[in-house]
């Protein structure tokens, strides 16, 4: 591979060819219709739910979900196992440099972010997925937080980027990126979920996968300036009650926020993971709104606005409002509540020995930190208290584990967290039946993962 | 805005953490330069509900037609109804407490001014801020017509877009009432929950899930 500082490396590991999703979309006989962030197929009957399409064949039991062999471990070359000397011993291996900006081993190619191609009419306008099954602990690397983008990946030059700050303030002010590195700094790590994330799963069980149905979250630490000291520097007037956070896309993404959130814990970062944020992630700085949906994180950010009011943004009126049954929609629906969700086993996770195994997940909430996760291993009767993995930190991914022992069973797997405000994560019926099945967004209930007697795991809807 | 807004915003809550006046003098760190007023109006654009931000032109429905179909038409359709999956601008009165709710900017959207901001801001899709401030009111009055909001002669202005009556202006409530959907009981049940544990559906049944190639 090329030196980074080359042409050819300027555009980094979006376009490194190992790293292109190899994914292909079967064909669809329904006719898909585009709603917003969400997609229902068409042949949905009367009540909502969907119409039995036919079963793919038993051997795709495994197949279909994508298992890799690597990772498993299946098919070893004996010669390689002791008590031979594999073939990696006895030469020298590549030297430093060979890989100058470090890039994941090829045995995991298959950890990528995936779209899934007949949502959204183009990928400049569309959402991929954070491959939640394949990770560890609560950190979510850089190359595989998902992307959502409403006009494509701007290619910001950081020396022409300015930062303007006006409306309701004693000073409007236009900051390069080298003064917003001068402000005091901090450093926090929080979760940054799509308010649509499981969003296809309000009316039924439709995506067989953890990535398709909660990998828009993503969890790093974020390195920049609070709002609170940019507002000190140009002097908010006494009636700004609101600001409107908006992009140098070419979506031009506007959101507003009230000002006691901006006053709280909003940041603008440049960093993320301790690296420069990559350019799907809003290079060279982007919004940070903790806890609160993903959409208000405005990437690429160019203006911030202080006002008396909100600015009714087509993002907080035709998107991101949540209609009820009575055909009321909900509007400014900011938090996150609390969610969870079981990575391993999951859909893309099969069991494939009999024996001992650890169940593995991930917590988070809006409202502050994730007090205990619940497991449960037979639909919802009966529950234990899962591990929860340290730190635990206010509205950020925590890492969860059960171990269990499987012996060729039927496993209803779901999880269900609550936080430190006492918040339990609600089951899709008690959801649906305080919201109805058009929300959309803010789809927080509990999953169920069906382990099969052959080990393989599917997305169920229980009823 | 909505008496719902108003009377949420006098409650007070969204007051507490104003900077106090006596820090609106101060600069702490004397970073960044001041923006002079045309650096302003160039990244300025949005438009507010009350009409706050709208650049003087105007334009009617007869003369953003033209437009429309030379610049949106084809992914919006000659009426708005849509080509393939982009989305859908006109129609959908009536579907909103349906199960198939339509959700358009004349059966939802509660405010022309979004029309406005967004239409310029955004469209065409990849051709952000090249629309002039007439041609996008041209098109503003265009979508309206279409949605029936106004007369095809009536002029859409800098002037009138905060006090156009969208037909779903009422259709928004706050505060947000979560959290919802919670337990009766503060404990959530551990042992022999009364949960129904039938299968009623399977995503691999629904077959839309995108294959890996192996
Ligand atoms: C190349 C296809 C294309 C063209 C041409 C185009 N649009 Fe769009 N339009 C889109 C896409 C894609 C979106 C959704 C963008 C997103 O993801 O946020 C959209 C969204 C919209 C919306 C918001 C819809 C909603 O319900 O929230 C409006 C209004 C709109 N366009 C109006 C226009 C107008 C007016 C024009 C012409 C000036 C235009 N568009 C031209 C593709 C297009």
């Amino acid at each position: 591979m090329a030196a980074r500082n080359t042409q050819n490396q300027k555009r980094s590991a979006l376009a490194d060819p190992a790293r292109v999703p190899k994914v292909r979309v079967i064909e669809k006989k329904a006719k898909l219709k585009v709603q917003g962030d969400v997609f229902m197929a068409e042949d949905k009957n009367r009540n909502g739910t969907f119409s039995r399409r036919s079963l793919i064949g038993g051997a795709a039991a495994l197949g279909s979900v994508g298992l890799s062999r690597a990772a498993t471990g299946a098919e070893a070359n004996p010669d390689n196992l002791p008590p031979n000397v594999s073939e990696w011993t006895p030469y020298l291996g590549a030297g430093v440099d060979a890989n100058p900006y470090g890039m994941p081993s090829p045995y995991e190619e298959h950890v990528i972010r995936r779209n899934v191609e007949w949502l959204t009419a183009s990928t400049e306008s569309s959402v991929n997925f954070t491959p939640l099954h394949e990770l560890e602990g609560f950190v979510t690397p850089n190359g595989l937080c998902f992307e959502r983008h409403h006009g494509g990946v701007p290619e910001v030059i950081p020396t022409d980027y300015r930062l303007m700050i006006n409306g309701l303030v004693d000073r409007e002010l236009i900051f390069t990126l080298d003064e917003l590195k001068r402000f005091p700094q901090t450093n926090r790590f929080y979760f940054l979920e799509c308010a649509a994330n499981g969003g296809m799963e309000w009316r039924g069980a439709q995506l067989n996968g953890c990535q398709f149905t909660f990998g828009m979250v993503h969890n790093v630490q974020y390195t920049g300036v609070l709002l609170k000291d940019l507002a000190r520097e140009v002097g908010v007037k006494p009636d700004a009650k609101w600001i409107l956070a908006e992009g140098g896309d070419s979506a031009g993404m506007n959101r507003s926020i009230p000002i006691e959130k901006i006053m709280d814990d909003c940041m603008i970062a440049w960093a993320m993971n301790g690296e420069a944020l990559r350019p799907e992630q809003g290079y060279p700085a982007r919004l940070v709104v903790p806890g609160w949906e993903g959409n208000m994180w405005v990437k690429w950010i160019r203006r911030l606005e202080f006002g008396d009011m909100p600015y009714m943004a087509r993002e907080e009126t035709s998107k991101y409002t949540d209609l009820m049954e009575d055909g009321n929609a909900r509007m400014f629906t900011w938090v996150m509540d609390a969610k969870s969700v079981v990575t391993s086993p999951s859909p893309e996770k099969a069991i494939l020995e009999k024996g001992v195994h650890q169940l593995k997940g991930l917590a988070w909430s809006g409202r502050g930190k994730i007090t205990r996760v619940d497991v449960s291993l037979d639909g919802g009767r009966n529950w234990q208290t899962a591990e929860l993995h340290g730190p635990v930190l206010d509205k950020c991914l925590t890492r969860f584990t059960l171990p269990f022992e499987w012996n060729g069973e039927e496993l209803l797997v779901q999880s269900r967290a609550m936080d430190e405000t006492g918040y339990v994560q609600p089951t899709i019926d008690a959801l649906q039946a305080e919201r109805g099945v058009n929300s959309i967004y803010h789809n927080n209930a509990i999953a169920t993962w069906m382990v099969n007697k052959d080990g393989s795991v599917d997305n169920v809807r229980l009823g | 805005m909505s008496g719902l807004v108003k009377a949420w915003l006098a409650g007070g809550a969204m007051l507490a953490l104003v900077a106090s006046p006596a820090l609106a003098s101060e600069r702490p760190f004397n970073l960044g330069k001041i923006a002079t007023p045309e650096e302003v109006a160039g990244w300025d654009i949005d438009v507010r509900p009350d009409g706050l931000g709208a650049p003087v032109g105007m334009g009617n429905a007869i003369d953003g037609e033209e437009i429309y179909a030379d610049r949106c038409a084809a992914c919006h359709g000659d009426f708005g109804e849509a080509v393939d999956n982009w989305p859908v601008l006109v129609g959908g009165e009536g579907t909103l407490d349906s199960h198939d709710p339509v959700k358009t900017t004349g059966s939802y959207w509660p405010y022309a001014s979004t029309m406005y901001d967004y239409i310029y801001r955004a469209m065409p899709f990849g051709e952000a801020q090249s629309l002039t401030y007439d041609e996008t009111y041209q098109i503003v009055a265009f979508l309206l017509y279409m949605n029936d909001i106004i007369e095809d002669d009536f002029e859409v202005s800098h002037e009138n877009i905060g006090t156009i009556e969208m037909p779903n202006r009422d259709g928004f409530f706050m505060p947000d009432p979560r959290p919802d959907a919670q337990p009766v009981a503060s404990e959530p049940c551990m042992t022999n929950c009364d949960v129904p544990t039938n299968i009623i559906g399977r995503a691999r049944d629904i077959d839309v899930t995108p294959e890996q190639e192996s």
